[in-house]
């Protein structure tokens, strides 16, 4: 089984369990106190992850502690459906959008963190890289819709596509509005539609895309 | 000018335990600039015009900035021995403090926010239930609560109706009693203690007194930020942003019971701070 070192307000870590839904790859959660426990900096975890964070996947002898490399393996051992097209270009916006989710994770996931959790830091700064990252998105979501398309990449929802939504959806947490940002909206509300999706507190279901109880 | 009242209760404004082991908590009070910190082994509270009066209860440093008009509410269960204390950790958000505690005690949102948790369509009916003011101890009680509840805490196997008691002991703080899974003779007890740094911003810290010997303690912290996580965003957006104690364009139902109790004994013992006193 695989074993996921996880916390339930961390939207590196809801990635992964999005993506583990999305494949039906069942996973088993290891819950660390990363707060107010901050047990992913104490001496046991830097066994594990000498780094110090969290999502941590480990599977055999096989350890991951970067995320965008968990979305790789989970991927790839459920067939190739997510990892996008193979051709250069294609494979190359892959990686481009799984490296911009840790400009994401950077600048809106740390404003999330000061405004919620208290972490201390120039919350002006972050939430400043934060809308110029979102207005790159933006924009290149707008030229892909006017191509007709969906995703980041390819005519398929991918690895790019769940690398890049958990802090573009949590942004309001941190203060960053989406309202400037229609493309990013309505991206953010195709992967809520996905099959076998799956919430986490501050990302919500689409309660008001489904039938309404009575008639179900 | 923030009335006597106000300034009289006792608001919780640090886990204790941090603060035990060395960190200085720099923050605010009912919109002052606060310090508390460890001094000659003592929990100090210092505001710009001195030392507040200090006290250490269910995991967490509260302190009084002004004369305390009675001493800190107790929970006599936090005394019970084989409770499990968990200290959840502090949440921030933006929202008055009294909507935080308004939503603490509200029933018939679990369903919508705690989706699959704390409730599930269609079970969304809040059955009748009692509300008194006790005037023994000047609280705001509900009594008799029931709802349905699919997963009602980290030990529940399965959906069960869960009873409950909501309790306001503090303008800013509510306790409430559910049924235990592990123990039906018993009552799991969660607070709800919010620190208002300003009259639309608070800190939130969540804490428990369970019956649970088997679930690993990062579990149940996670169990319970995830719950208080999902109000978090909602209430964000609650409008108008101060709580209203007067009726105006809310219509209250039944199910509201509590909040418009609670609303009552605000204004009745003039707990403004974060209120709205002309109807919305």
């Amino acid at each position: 089984m695989i074993r996921l070192y996880d916390y339930v307000l961390s939207a590196s870590c809801y990635k992964i369990r999005l993506m583990a839904a999305l494949l039906c790859v069942k996973l088993e959660h290891e819950a660390v106190d990363f707060h107010p426990g901050r047990a992913h900096k104490s001496a046991a975890f830097a066994q594990l992850n000498p780094a110090g964070t969290l999502p941590v996947l480990v599977d055999g002898d096989l350890i991951l502690t970067e995320s965008t490399a968990m979305l790789v393996y989970l991927a790839q051992l459920s067939g190739r459906d997510w990892l996008g097209p193979c051709d250069p270009k294609s494979a190359a916006q892959v990686q481009h959008w799984l490296a911009f989710s840790g400009r994401l994770a950077a600048s809106l996931g740390m404003a999330r963190l000061h405004d919620m959790l208290l972490y201390e830091g120039d919350i002006d700064a972050w939430r400043a890289q934060g809308h110029a990252a979102l207005r790159e998105l933006e924009a290149a979501l707008s030229e892909r819709r006017f191509a007709g398309g969906v995703w980041l990449v390819g005519d398929a929802p991918s690895i790019a596509d769940i690398a890049c939504f958990p802090n573009v959806a949590l942004s309001q947490d941190g203060g960053v509005s989406l309202d400037a940002y229609p493309s990013v909206r309505l991206w953010t509300r195709a992967i809520r539609a996905l099959d076998r999706f799956v919430e986490m507190p501050g990302i919500h279901r689409l309660h008001e895309l489904r039938p309404a109880p009575e008639v179900a | 000018m923030i009335a006597p009242e106000v300034m009289n209760e006792w608001y919780p404004v640090a886990m204790a335990a941090q603060i035990c082991a060395g960190q200085r908590r720099v923050t605010q009070l009912l919109g002052q600039p606060i310090t508390v910190h460890v001094q000659d082994g003592v929990i100090v509270v210092t505001g710009q015009a001195g030392p507040l009066h200090v006290t250490e209860a269910f995991g967490h440093v509260w302190a009084c900035p002004g004369t305390p008009a009675h001493p800190l509410f107790p929970i006599p269960e936090a005394l019970e021995t084989g409770r499990r204390l968990v200290d959840v950790g502090v949440v921030r958000v933006k929202c008055s403090p009294l909507r935080a505690v308004e939503n603490f005690l509200d029933i018939a949102h679990f369903p919508f926010v705690h989706t699959d948790v704390l409730g599930a369509e269609p079970h969304t009916e809040v059955n009748r239930y009692e509300v008194q003011i006790r005037e023994d101890s000047d609280e705001v009680w509900a009594t008799k609560v029931t709802f349905y509840q699919p997963q009602a805490a980290k030990s529940a196997e399965g959906g069960i109706v869960t009873q409950y008691m909501y309790r306001v002991p503090a303008p800013t703080a509510a306790v409430l009693y559910k049924t235990c899974p592990a123990r039906p003779d018993a009552w799991d007890v969660i607070g709800i203690f919010v620190q208002p740094l300003s009259e639309e911003l608070c800190d939130v810290w969540p804490w428990m007194a369970l019956y649970d010997d088997a679930t690993p303690q990062a579990e149940l912290i996670a169990f319970q930020q995830m719950i208080f996580l999902q109000d978090r965003s909602i209430l964000e957006n609650q409008i108008p942003r101060l709580l209203p104690l007067d009726p105006g364009m809310e219509i209250p139902t039944q199910a509201d019971l509590t909040s418009i109790a609670y609303r009552r004994w605000l204004k009745k013992r003039g707990l403004t701070y974060g209120a709205q006193m002309v109807a919305a």
